[in-house]
């Protein structure tokens, strides 16, 4: 029989995120596009401080452990001295539009020829979920209050992909999700759109992949799915937010 | 004729391989795994085409898909 479907090898046995977490999901899609294109050898990823911490023992390929959201400031200097690396940033929404925003907004500004993928799960995973820049309006975290987040106490959710769509020096901006097989064959797309106009274009590129947090969303992981279709995706369009001239 | 292995020990129960199989083929056993999870389970794999949406789908990449060239 032939294989239509195996483990990819840049991917270890079992990992530590709970159940339906989106990060796994986001780690195989990038062990796939990294596979496919003779891209593992030479991947450099800046990890950011968040669940994605549990990344180290479970992905092949090379990671730097960067302090909370200064992914963006260290990929800059990893991608100056290794010109020829694909250099790209693993980051929460609350490390790279929280936090790191600073590092994330000027990286594009200067147009550094990397790419930052920013995990969009609408919380601080890690921490026991509190409440994100991007979590959801009437959503309920442990810092929100019983009522959920209320737009005329903490404002309403950052759309970090429309800003930086917004920034000259970017060359290629788009928001994915990964919660359907359609969506992570999309996904996976953008991500390796963003990795080549990288090495063959020399752009600074952005993907924020929306993705599941079963946990801090209290909802059985087989519902965040549906969870995501009827309350993430409203606030958060997916889209190519810019592209390079005519692609 | 497409085969299916589901690593039972990786699978964590998620359910998302279950949501995804167009002809529902796929359930969470009623036995435990060694770490007490009810891992993801094929019934009637004769009717499986290796469509490959559940290995897709799992985030622990627990499933493996073979078919017949
Ligand atoms: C300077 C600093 N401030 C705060 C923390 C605590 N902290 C660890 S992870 C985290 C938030 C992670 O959220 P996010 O980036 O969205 O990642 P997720 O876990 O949701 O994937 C925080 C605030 C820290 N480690 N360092
Ligand atoms: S808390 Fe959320 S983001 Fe962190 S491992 Fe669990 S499901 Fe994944
Ligand atoms: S390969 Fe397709 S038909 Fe077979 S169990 Fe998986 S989703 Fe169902
Ligand atoms: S998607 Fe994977 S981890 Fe989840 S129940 Fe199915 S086989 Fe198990
Ligand atoms: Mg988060």
């Amino acid at each position: 029989m032939k294989a239509v479907y195996e483990r990819n090898p840049l991917l270890m046995g079992s990992n530590k995120f709970c159940p339906g977490c989106g990060h796994p999901l986001l780690n195989k899609i990038i062990a796939d596009v990294l596979a496919e294109n003779n891209w593992a050898g030479d991947a450099i990823t800046a990890l950011c401080i968040g669940c994605a911490l549990n990344m180290t023992p479970y992905v092949d390929w090379d990671l730097v452990q960067c302090p909370h959201g200064r992914a963006a400031a260290v990929a800059t200097g990893i991608k100056h001295v290794q010109k020829s690396k694909l250099v790209f940033t693993y980051q929460g929404d609350g490390d790279a539009a929280g936090i790191g925003l600073t590092e994330t907004f000027h990286a594009a500004s200067r147009g550094e020829p990397f790419t930052q993928i920013m995990v969009n799960n609408q919380i601080y995973g890690m921490t026991g979920g509190q409440s994100s820049c991007t979590t959801l309006i009437g959503q309920k975290t442990t810092t929100s209050g019983p009522s959920g987040r209320d737009p005329a106490h903490t404002g309403y959710p950052t759309k970090l992909a429309e800003v930086i769509a917004m920034v000259d020096a970017a060359g290629y901006v788009a928001r994915v999700s990964i919660h359907t097989p359609k969506h992570i064959r999309q996904a996976k797309k953008a991500i390796e759109k963003a990795f080549r106009l990288q090495m063959e274009e020399n752009k600074y590129t952005f993907v924020e992949v929306l993705a599941m947090c079963p946990t801090n969303f209290h909802v059985e992981p087989w519902d965040a799915p549906a969870y995501t279709e009827e309350k993430v995706l409203p606030v958060f369009p997916l889209g190519e937010f810019k592209t390079p001239e005519g692609r | 004729m497409a085969k299916i292995l589901i690593d039972t020990e990786i699978c964590k129960s998620c359910g998302l391989c279950v949501n995804v199989c167009p002809l529902k083929l796929l359930r969470l056993s009623e036995t435990r795994n060694s770490k007490g999870g009810r891992s993801a389970e094929q019934t009637d794999a004769g009717k499986c085409t290796g469509c490959a949406l559940c290995a897709a789908m799992c985030p622990d990449s627990a499933i493996q898909v073979y078919k017949e060239a």
